[in-house]
């Protein structure tokens, strides 16, 4: 055993004092980390606050007020007592409806031209453009430019003003997404189809967008709740009203239209208790909506991962 | 013995049918870009008579007065930078805080030591624990992000106005003598706006810094660990200023965001045609004075609103862009270094 020892290098630890490599509290550095530790975790519960106030006001506030009249009946005059938004929500989910079919078809057909362009294409890179800078265009100016035309073309408020502006606000969101969900789609599938004789539409129709669609959903249900609680857009195309969205027994889409988002807008402001707390009641609606949308595009999501 | 073919030829209406669609895609392509520059000379068009009107003027005076046709936006354009940029600061504290908090997994570690507290950090079921409420908190700030704009006006309108009101009014009491506590809080006012504001750029601030972060190469935070360096030291020395870039673009996002954002700036900051460095007092922003404004325009306001939609238009368009170059770039440099 000794002659190993012997052979053995000098210790080159030799001289060094452990004690200073030690983790030990009462140095500045390992307190300073400690302390900023419990900053940001303070500061990190201290952003969810306003998440469970937001939360816990709908549900105290808007829960207590929340029936089935507020479903079916149309909002009461100042001072009246009851009432409900039935009709803010049919003119909400009319013009989500009336966007989704406008920017859902054009979104893809869009997003599949863009999967299939070579990467020098430049009517490529310039849509991917376009739709960045409307994936950042303020809600308002959507509403602005459908002002601009439909509004003061036709020379009124209507549902397909607020269903324009609603579209422009879609678009981009379904179309990027639809694109990442398109690229995602194996190389090696589109080579078989491709490979077997198939025209590029058969392997589009037949491949790629049913591999992707899950994808593409939830890019659509992301859209889709995003333009349910936009109000900026609605607030001067389709404007408000009082009444059903309706003309004799037909849908009538050029006239002004409620929807929930402005509804909360302007019950919120007035000194009316009834209006304030339809407002409160109105936005627990609204919020559980886009949260059920928002959580069903993310149970796709999950489900495409897995795949 | 003759055999059916497997394959065959597209047929006439096969291949008539394919080009149809590819240029129906195409066609979808310039659809974007062609709406995009109509939005754009859409809006520059009904504008133009009050742009010939009232040319740079428009940008410095301070009336708003439709019955004498007197029209400037200075007000609106300081109280959209002032709120934005209050608000900017308030949200990457607290965004950049977030983001460290997720991307260094403290809920997860916690939650792990526990667990192994309790010795059961290997069960099957509790093992998985930490990564969950790490993704459910990822997904709590997320979800602030899922709330309507006009929701956010309304707590803060019913909740957050109340709440600060005394503490402002007190700090005005004693310390009136500084610009900032000048006025007092009677209601709306710009204080209010900045909180809420600042909760609505929150996640976004987050979502992109988590993601500068946990995309620095892992070699960096192990050299440094290596060196000696504490977590804090790590963190200050070597991941934030190698991330910097792409927190930097998330937070010019989050402003292009905050000088479009409408709802609960209408609703919070008191749509006062008056400049004042004043937290406390009422403002005005140009996406609030279009919301208000609009629905009662008569045609040559609209033409003046138009101009103040075009002001507003150029400044978010610069302001995105440049987030989305210094983000592409933050990108490009992160790859090198893995």
């Amino acid at each position: 055993m000794t002659p190993v020892l012997e052979r053995m290098e000098p210790n080159p630890f030799e001289g060094v004092d452990f004690g200073k490599l030690e983790r030990s509290l009462q140095k500045p550095r390992t307190l300073f980390s400690l302390l900023m530790s419990a900053v940001v975790t303070g500061m990190t519960l201290l952003a969810l606050i306003p998440l469970f106030s937001v939360v816990w006001m709908l549900f105290w506030r808007g829960g207590r007020k929340l029936s089935l009249a507020l479903f079916t009946q149309l909002p009461p005059a100042p001072l009246e007592q009851g009432g409900g938004f039935g009709n803010a929500i049919a003119g909400t989910l009319i013009m989500v409806g009336l966007a989704a079919l406008a920017s859902v078809p054009a979104g893809i057909l869009t997003a599949v031209f863009l999967a299939q362009a070579r990467p020098e294409n430049r009517l490529a890179s310039a849509t991917r453009f376009a739709a960045k800078v409307l994936t950042g265009f303020p809600s308002i100016l959507a509403g602005v430019f459908a002002y601009g035309t439909v509004v003061l073309i036709t020379g009124g408020f209507s549902a397909i003003a607020g269903g324009l502006a609603l579209a422009i606000l879609m678009l981009p969101t379904v179309t990027l997404t639809a694109e990442d969900a398109l690229r995602m789609v194996p190389e090696k599938m589109k080579e078989a189809a491709i490979g077997m004789g198939a025209t590029q539409t058969q392997t589009v129709w037949m491949v790629l967008l049913p591999t992707a669609m899950p994808g593409i959903l939830t890019g659509v249900m992301l859209a889709v709740a995003r333009a349910a609680g936009e109000t900026a857009p609605l607030l001067f195309t389709a404007l408000f009203s009082n009444y059903w969205p309706t003309r004799g027994a037909h849908v009538a889409l050029m006239q002004p239209t409620a929807s929930l988002a402005v509804l909360i807008y302007n019950f919120a402001s007035m000194p009316f208790a009834n209006q304030v707390e339809m407002a409160w009641a109105a936005a627990l609606v609204l919020v559980l909506l886009v949260l059920v949308v928002n959580l069903a595009g993310q149970a796709l999501s999950r489900r495409q991962v897995q795949q | 013995m003759t055999h059916e073919p497997i394959s065959q030829p597209p047929s006439r209406s096969q291949q008539v049918g394919d080009s149809v669609f590819r240029w129906l895609c195409r066609g979808f392509a310039w659809l974007a870009v062609l709406l995009v520059s109509f939005i754009v000379l859409r809006i520059a068009m009904v504008a133009a008579p009050a742009v010939r009107q009232y040319g740079l003027g428009f940008l410095t005076g301070t009336t708003w007065d439709p019955n004498q046709a007197q029209f400037g936006i200075l007000p609106e354009i300081w109280g959209t930078l002032f709120t934005s940029l209050l608000a900017l600061v308030v949200g990457t504290l607290f965004g950049v805080a977030a983001a460290v908090f997720l991307s260094e997994g403290y809920l997860g570690k916690f939650v792990f030591g526990v667990l192994a507290l309790l010795g059961i950090h290997l069960h099957p079921f509790w093992s998985r624990l930490p990564d969950q409420l790490e993704n459910l908190l990822k997904n709590l700030i997320e979800l602030l992000a899922a709330i309507p704009s006009v929701v956010y006006g309304l707590w803060g309108l019913f909740v957050v106005i109340p709440l600060i009101r005394p503490g402002c009014n007190w700090l005005h009491l004693k310390m009136g003598w500084m610009p900032l506590f000048g006025t007092d809080l009677s209601g709306p006012g710009v204080l209010p706006a900045v909180l809420v504001l600042s909760i609505m750029i929150l996640p976004t601030i987050t979502a992109i810094s988590r993601d500068a972060l946990v995309s620095v190469p892992p070699k960096l935070r192990m050299a440094a660990y290596g060196l000696g360096a504490t977590r804090w030291e790590t963190i200050l020395a070597v991941i934030l200023p190698t991330a910097a870039r792409g927190i930097f673009g998330g937070v010019v996002l989050a402003f292009g965001r905050a000088l479009g954002e409408t709802m609960a700036l209408a609703m919070l900051v008191g749509n006062a045609n008056q400049i004042s460095i004043s937290l406390f007092s009422p403002a005005n922003t140009l996406a609030a004075l279009l919301a208000n404004s609009f629905p009662e325009a008569h045609p040559t306001e609209v033409r003046v609103l138009m101009y103040a939609a075009l002001v507003l238009l150029g400044i978010t368009m610069v302001v995105n862009m440049a987030g989305s170059l210094i983000l592409q770039r933050a990108s490009a440099g992160m790859e090198g270094g893995k």
